[in-house]
């Protein structure tokens, strides 16, 4: 059986940032990077502007061959992880070989999560998760005329603004009594929806869609009220679900996700986690959450890298912190920290409605829980930080409000150089 | 091996905050002075201090790291982290990803915008009028040297903190393995350059004269070398006892005949290696172990040296050899130039080179300062850096035009720590009176 010292298994950001870190600490171990994607290691990120036609398909890999032989990887594309077996240190894959490692990372990503809606599968839809999905994506919106995106998150979202961009007529609907709900509150998701709406697309928030069937053009949709729409191009973005169904039958503890302790080990010895699989400790709380953002990604991935190669620098992980940007019609939404305010909590707001300009910033006790903008620059880098330090902003916080990126490099020079 | 890197450097002590440099660097990259689109920013203000937020080019960089379209890089040879307009997709993750606020939106273009360095030279670095930004730019020794052969055996046995290692190893390496090496008691050989146990401590020729005939050996094996026909480098590393002291009249000799040879001194101000005695070149007022600091004898109590340092490279000067330099461990770049006019002039003439070598245990400060100690000597003028050949004379190749007093340097170690006012005054009365001579030399130079 094929042996591997360190055994990777996926190749985004957290795949990656495992492999750089196992490097820096053991230059020659053996080490094996498995992917399903039959490509070169991308981000699911940048897969929207894939769509778009702005990124081109063969510009946006993260890696190329020469830096798996320059540091004595071996890549295997096309090759599935199907099953784990922890009691023999071995890794099944789809084509029925084994694998056998002293140590495995489950960096396995996440699916887009089909909801359970009679009739979804009668009907031909997109989803946008992989490379293969967005060139025929990209392809497909060139044709519509008239789509319905399902789901009003980021990903839906890039993607009606795409449609929207080509001409087609676009719907949105979404679950949520807001679109993009858990990263925007409803002032900024009125400003993000009322740049939809300028552009002529329907936004049908508090929504939901009961019944599909096919139809002359692609697909009839009805909703809860009774109302139908008709898609000739139907993109499903209404969440995602982890990739861990090899564990079936492993003792490799999971809920909603992997579960990993501040080292991104699993409860098994020789299994870590990492990524948008894993479900580790909140920063906020310490209950464990899935936080599938990509910095977080490659923050878990580097740990568990450290972790796995014995790398005494290792540092233990904080905690997630939700960090998210988003860029819309030429504006721009960034997103750090706690989106919600807590019981207690203080929240300060700036609204430019003229400018389309928001800013809200949640304290608690001083201390920054979470800062969000549209079309309000910060450095999101450094509001990250002052969350993380636990930085008291009591003396400054009229200031900070009035002016986070000035006020934030002020206390960056003081505070972290 | 790894690269080295220059990098922008910023002294917040000299910073006023008075703009130039982010208005240089808009002008330089969107071609408008507003200064909010440059990519340095000086954060902070007159009472807390300055500082900026400007790309640190790191190492490990997290902007690369979280972009998700590959758009940015760290660029292997210039070490500075690319941008690509092409790949970039506008996302702002970078921005999350910095925590030094080194990427971030440039408003008028809709981009991320960040310090590229201008390809080698910041519009920023002359645009300052306080001298705070410097583009230190001494990589380039590293990564020019750095593969070379290192001719001395690993592992010396220098004390902790000792600079006279650097300079061995980067002599020898310059130098090259076609050398014979010099290296009388002192220093050098106690860390091990002759060796032990039978074998050398290098990978040169290397030999341990006496203390008095340094310079004469040295000259007569290189005229061996020449009449058998071989080309080689006579390299002397000696203590500045060795030099100064009872070496002097060889060392004279030696110059006077111009001998082709490149003697070096490494002036650590005292013969440190048999236990911190003065020698000619220690400076006035300071401890060592021959000039201690007590009650005294006679009611008059000793307070370090009471006479002045000789001035051993003007000496030779006026032995008007082929090349006289003094420089220090603290100007590396400076250092390198001379180190290769010497080996030029040693092929037809007597060369000298002196550096200045803090020394951690015979000058009492901490291990981590010699780097320190070994520049305000320079920026107190304390310690002169120039260069004599006869036909050019004398000129400083690292004028200070605004000296430090001599406090500065004094205070940054132990053996001045009894200094009176009046030790004081005096030394300072010399470095004025030493660079008004100096400076004489070199008017005389120009006219």
């Amino acid at each position: 059986m094929e042996h591997t010292k360190y055994l990777v298994v996926g190749s985004s950001h957290a795949a990656l940032e495992a492999v750089t870190a196992i490097r820096m600490h053991d230059t020659e171990g053996s080490l094996t990077l498995l992917t399903r994607d039959t490509h070169l290691p991308y981000s699911p990120t940048v897969l929207p502007y894939v769509v778009s036609g702005r990124s081109a398909p063969d510009g946006i890999f993260l890696r190329d061959e020469k830096f798996f032989a320059d540091n004595h990887v071996a890549l295997k594309r096309g090759k599935a992880l199907k099953a784990l077996h922890t009691e023999r240190n071995a890794a099944e894959l789809a084509d029925g070989s084994e694998i056998a490692y002293d140590k495995i990372l489950l960096a396995t990503g996440a699916a887009p999560a089909i909801p359970p809606i009679p009739g979804l599968d009668q009907v031909a839809y997109h989803v946008l998760r992989t490379l293969d999905d967005a060139t025929k994506l990209n392809a497909a919106i060139k044709q519509s005329k008239q789509a319905v995106v399902m789901g009003a998150g980021l990903v839906g979202m890039h993607a009606a603004e795409n449609l929207v961009k080509v001409g087609a007529k676009v719907t949105i609907v979404e679950m949520a009594k807001q679109l993009t709900d858990g990263y925007f509150d409803a002032t900024a998701a009125g400003l993000i929806e009322k740049a939809f709406t300028d552009n002529g697309a329907t936004i049908l928030t508090g929504s939901r869609v009961v019944k599909l069937a096919p139809s002359a053009i692609g697909a009839t949709l009805t909703l809860e009220n009774g109302t139908t729409l008709e898609a000739d191009l139907l993109l499903v973005a209404t969440g995602v679900k982890p990739n861990m169904d090899y564990l079936a039958g492993s003792p490799v503890e999971h809920e909603r996700g992997i579960l990993v302790s501040d080292t991104m080990q699993t409860s098994v010895a020789n299994v870590w986690s990492a990524g948008d699989c894993a479900q580790a400790k909140g920063f906020f709380s310490n209950a464990k959450v899935m936080n599938a953002i990509l910095p977080d990604a490659t923050e878990q991935g580097r740990i568990a890298g450290m972790a796995m190669a014995g790398d005494p620098g290792l540092k233990k992980y904080p905690g997630g912190v939700p960090l998210n940007t988003y860029h819309f019609f030429g504006r721009h939404a960034i997103s750090v920290g706690s989106s919600k305010a807590p019981a207690g909590a203080e929240v300060v707001t700036r609204f430019d409605e003229a400018n389309g300009r928001y800013l809200k910033v949640i304290f608690m006790e001083g201390r920054l829980l979470g800062i969000y903008g549209v079309n309000e620059f910060f450095d999101g880098g450094v509001m990250c930080q002052l969350i993380l330090r636990r930085v008291d902003l009591s003396s400054v916080k009229e200031r900070f409000v009035a002016n986070p990126l000035a006020v934030g490099r002020e206390l960056m020079s003081k505070l972290w150089r | 091996m790894g690269r080295s890197y220059n990098t922008i450097a910023f002294d917040a002590a000299k910073c006023d905050g008075c703009g130039d440099c982010m208005t240089a660097c808009a002008t330089a990259k969107v071609g408008v002075g507003d200064t909010a689109r440059s990519r340095i920013q000086v954060v902070g203000s007159a009472d807390d201090g300055f500082e900026l937020a400007l790309c640190r080019q790191c190492g490990d960089p997290k902007c690369v790291t979280v972009c998700p379209a590959g758009a940015l890089t760290k660029d292997g040879t210039s070490g500075v982290i690319d941008w690509s307009a092409a790949k970039c997709v506008d996302c702002l993750l970078c921005t999350v990803g910095c925590a030094y606020a080194g990427i971030a939106l440039d408003a008028g273009t809709g981009h991320v915008a960040k310090c590229d360095t201008c390809a080698g030279a910041p519009a920023c670095v002359p645009a300052c009028p306080h001298d705070a930004l410097t583009y230190i730019t001494t990589s380039r020794i590293y990564n020019e040297v750095g593969d070379w052969e290192d001719l001395f055996a690993p592992g010396l046995a220098g004390c902790q903190g000792c600079n006279t290692e650097l300079l061995m190893r980067h002599t020898l390496r310059r130098v090259g393995p076609d050398t014979v090496l010099a290296t009388p008691p002192g220093c050098v050989p106690g860390m091990g350059s002759v060796g032990f146990n039978g074998t050398t401590g290098t990978k040169v020729p290397v030999f341990h004269p006496l203390l008095t005939n340094t310079a004469a050996m040295l000259a007569g094996i290189k005229r061996q070398y020449k009449r058998v026909g071989r080309e080689v480098t006579a390299l002397a590393i000696a203590g500045d006892g060795g030099a100064s002291d009872v070496g002097f009249q060889s060392l004279s000799g030696a110059a006077e005949r111009n001998e082709q040879i490149l003697f070096m001194v490494v002036d650590n101000e005292g013969y440190m290696n048999t236990g911190m005695q003065r020698s000619s070149c220690t400076p006035y007022g300071a401890w060592t172990s021959t000039t201690p600091i007590g009650e005294g004898s006679r009611g008059i109590p000793s307070q370090g040296k009471t006479q002045d340092a000789k001035n051993l490279p003007l000496i030779m000067v006026n032995h008007r050899c082929e090349y006289v330099a003094t420089a220090s461990t603290a100007y590396m770049e400076d250092l390198y130039d001379k180190l290769d006019k010497a080996i030029q002039a040693s092929k037809v003439g007597f060369a000298y080179l002196h550096v200045y070598s803090p020394c951690t245990t015979g000058w009492r400060f901490p291990t981590d300062q010699n780097m320190e100690v070994a520049r305000k000597a320079v920026e107190t003028n304390f310690v002169m850096l120039w260069e004599y050949t006869p036909g050019e004379g004398l000129r400083f190749t690292r004028p200070v035009d605004d000296p430090l007093p001599v406090t500065e340097y004094l205070k940054a170690m132990g053996r001045f720590r009894h200094l009176s006012p009046d030790q004081i005054s005096h030394i300072q009365g010399k470095v004025v009176e030493n660079l008004a001579f100096v400076k004489q030399m070199v008017h005389r130079a120009s006219v």
